[in-house]
């Protein structure tokens, strides 16, 4: 009996912890303490008048913070129990999170939409078809489509050409990565930026003595013996305007994605055409582009689907007056200006719709790609 | 033979000529507008309205010279001579240039009576630059300028370095939330069993398309039911929402595709699937973490909808702020520019410093719309 371990303090509260009882007690304990934490940080956010610079350190550590002490409590927990029950229950920390978020903000909503889209404009009452009635017939939706139509067919149109050109050029400078990076630059700027940016382009200073037009546009336009004009003011021309924009901000996107893909070209392809006395045209037209075909269809769809889900720009540069609006942003007027979610309901269903082929594709792609 | 091959070199050096100059010529078009913007953000506020930022370089313009005031008893319905020509009213308001090359302007109607001479001189060598217009743009106090006319104006500032510290605190954990909620289905999806993973993960593939207006009315419901309007944590529940498709799909790729072998042995050591998870797969996956982590950023940062919706007018983050100014002081072009070029260091910066990443998480995620 020497060799019995005495059983100090501390080991007859390690040995309490580890019975039953304890466990069970630190089980419990645990997360609520997490929970007290994280809720005591959440109403320091709400309620505290401490300098800006802290709350949004605080906010940073506290919501990093909080989703990774989440999982690490939760897996505790469950690593707790036997292994029959981690096995079962372990994939469900790991996914759990993800699926519910998803649930709740993408495939719920959709639903949820889909109901309120057949309501009234306060969401009380079921009004049958009449919302798609007004999102297809009405005179401003049928201007909003059109204009989209516009922003599809020019502007990726002129992203994917543009895009393309310059992926092809640049391929054959030893200047390539700075041409590239120029273009690609405005894919880090926001739309709302781009938008003060061709504001200031198009900006119209107005008639009378002595007024210099500041707007590189009117400057250019006045040099050639032109006369100022208020550009974004001029149906249907304001929507061109618009649409620069646009391919401004995409082009990089297109260029590098396609940009990539003829790279992957074997050369002995390209050598084979030209040995075989193809011309430069030819052998872009022959080889280049049917190889790439499939990018170019992917590059394509997702500038297309972008293009119609078009939003900031016109809301900053017109706010959808003077004959440019757009799908987005009339739902984005009916919804929050005229506060009828029954309409702008029916107009998310609209645009949802809309992407349903490219959503068939992906799967369709994703099955075929990985037995899974 | 070696004329044929000069002939040949020299239509290379022609294509060669021919590609740079296309493309030089793009390139500038896609510079300029954002070197207009950039250059007026530091001009004088008085300057932006009186002349374009393109003369901030030397070239050569009018300059005045002079300044004459008519006498009041010249009757100037009628050619009178003046600073060496001879010209009515009417004549003079359009502008006289003399053999000398000099221009007579006759300014504001007529009783002002007031005559400008200019001169063809170089000018542009000292534009007059300042740091005032970021100095208005990012305070929050009471701000002077003159405008146009000269008139001082008051208002108030547009706190865009409130906003800028706003957009910190949405984009940073919007970034990080979704990458560690998504690293870890991507674990669960590529290396766990579990009942109805087929499915679940069909549904991420589908959802990736899904236009986020089609979640807006929803979730404005529940957030105003929960009184979580205008909170960080709305808004990082969003970015999350919404980029976790993108993010769990290109991660799924990629830890997916990470070795078996690599797992199973820290499982015969004795390894749980957590802490394989934190610390093999999280570190083996940082490239694949860092190229989704770019994209969520610059995409969280630049997001006007999300923010215009769910934060509305507290807490603006720089985008609904610079739009806001936009809607408020469309014309104040001093303001604007400064504010616009706020608005893009921090994307700018990070988008040249982490290029590589983006294009690489650019090329995995194109199926998302």
């Amino acid at each position: 009996m020497q060799n019995q371990p005495r059983l100090t303090a501390g080991n007859q509260l390690i040995n309490w912890l580890t019975t039953g009882v304890g466990r069970l007690l630190v089980s419990i304990f645990v997360p609520l303490v997490t929970f007290l934490v994280l809720w005591r940080g959440f109403i320091f956010l709400r309620d505290s008048n401490a300098p800006q610079l802290i709350i949004v350190l605080v906010a940073i550590v506290w919501g990093v913070g909080g989703v990774a002490l989440l999982y690490g409590v939760s897996n505790w927990l469950v690593e707790k129990l036997s292994g029959e029950w981690v096995r079962r229950l372990q994939p469900f920390i790991f996914i759990g999170p993800a699926i519910a978020i998803l649930f709740w903000y993408l495939f719920l909503p959709t639903i949820r939409t889909l109901v309120l889209s057949f309501q009234d404009g306060l969401g009380r009452s079921f009004v049958g078809i009449e919302n798609y009635i007004f999102a297809f017939t009405d005179r401003v939706m049928l201007e909003a489509f059109r204009n989209n139509l516009l922003w599809m067919i020019l502007g990726t149109g002129f992203s994917v050409g543009l895009g393309l050109l310059i992926a092809v050029l640049a391929d054959r400078t030893p200047l390539e990565k700075v041409y590239k990076a120029i273009i690609f630059m405005p894919m880090a700027i926001s739309f709302v930026g781009a938008g003060v940016i061709w504001k200031f382009v198009y900006a119209y200073r107005g008639e009378g003595v002595g007024i210099q037009e500041i707007g590189l546009l009117n400057a250019i336009v006045i040099a050639f013996g032109g006369k100022a004009q208020p550009w974004l003011l001029l149906p249907p021309i304001n929507n061109l305007f618009l649409i620069v924009i646009m391919i401004w901000l995409q082009t990089g996107y297109a260029m590098v994605i396609l940009s990539s893909a003829i790279k992957g070209i074997p050369s002995e392809l390209l050598e084979a055409a030209r040995v075989d006395g193809a011309n430069e045209f030819q052998v872009f037209f022959r080889i280049m582009v049917p190889t790439i075909q499939s990018t170019l269809l992917t590059v394509t769809t997702t500038i297309v689907i972008f293009s119609l889900k078009l939003f900031d720009i016109v809301r900053v540069m017109t706010g959808g007056n003077y004959g440019t609006n757009v799908i987005a942003n009339e739902f984005y007027l009916q919804q929050f200006t005229y506060n009828h979610s029954g309409r702008a309901s029916a107009i998310a269903i609209v645009l949802l719709i809309a992407v349903i082929p490219v959503m068939i594709y992906n799967l369709r792609q994703f099955r075929e790609r990985r037995a899974f | 033979m070696s004329g044929a091959n000069t002939s040949q070199k020299g239509q290379k050096r022609l294509g060669s000529i021919f590609v740079n100059g296309v493309l030089i010529l793009i390139c500038l078009v896609w510079l300029i507008p954002t070197i207009g913007v950039f250059i007026t953000s530091f001009r004088n506020s008085e300057d932006i309205y009186s002349s374009g930022w393109w003369t901030v370089f030397p070239h050569r313009g009018w300059v005045k010279v002079e300044e004459i005031r008519v006498p009041e008893d010249v009757d100037v319905d009628q050619p009178f001579e003046i600073a060496g020509v001879t010209a009515d009213f009417n004549t003079l308001r359009q502008g006289v240039t003399t053999p000398d090359g000099r221009r007579i302007t006759w300014i504001g109607n007529k009783r002002s009576r007031l005559v400008v001479v200019e001169e063809k001189r170089w000018v542009g060598f000292s534009a007059r630059l300042t740091l005032d217009n970021y100095r208005d743009t990012l305070s929050g106090k009471e701000i002077r300028f003159r405008d146009a006319s000269g008139n001082e104006i008051t208002r108030k500032g547009n706190n865009l370095g409130g906003a800028f510290l706003n957009s910190i605190a949405v984009a940073v954990p919007s970034t990080i939330i979704p990458i560690l909620i998504a690293a870890f289905a991507a674990y669960g999806f590529a290396w766990l069993n579990f009942p109805g993973r087929k499915l679940l993960f069909t549904l991420v593939v589908a959802l990736l398309v899904v236009p986020l207006q089609i979640a807006l009315v929803p979730i404005l419901r529940d957030y105003t039911q929960l009184n979580l309007n205008g909170t960080y944590l709305a808004m990082w529940l969003a970015h999350t929402g919404f980029g976790l498709p993108l993010a769990v799909y290109l991660l799924f790729n990629y830890i997916g595709s990470l070795p078996r072998d690599i797992l199973e042995s820290a499982f015969i050591d004795g390894a749980s699937h957590f802490t394989i998870f934190t610390r093999l797969i999280l570190p083996l996956s940082i490239p694949a973490l860092a190229s989704f982590a770019i994209f969520q950023f610059l995409w969280v940062w630049n997001d006007y909808l999300v923010a215009l919706v769910f934060l509305g007018d507290q807490n603006r983050v720089v985008t609904s702020a610079l739009a806001a100014m936009v809607g408020e002081k469309g014309q104040d072009w001093h303001l604007l520019t400064s504010g616009a070029f706020v608005s893009m260091i921090l994307p700018l910066t990070v988008f040249f410093a982490l290029q590589r990443y983006f294009v690489r998480g650019l090329m995995a995620g194109s199926v998302k719309g």
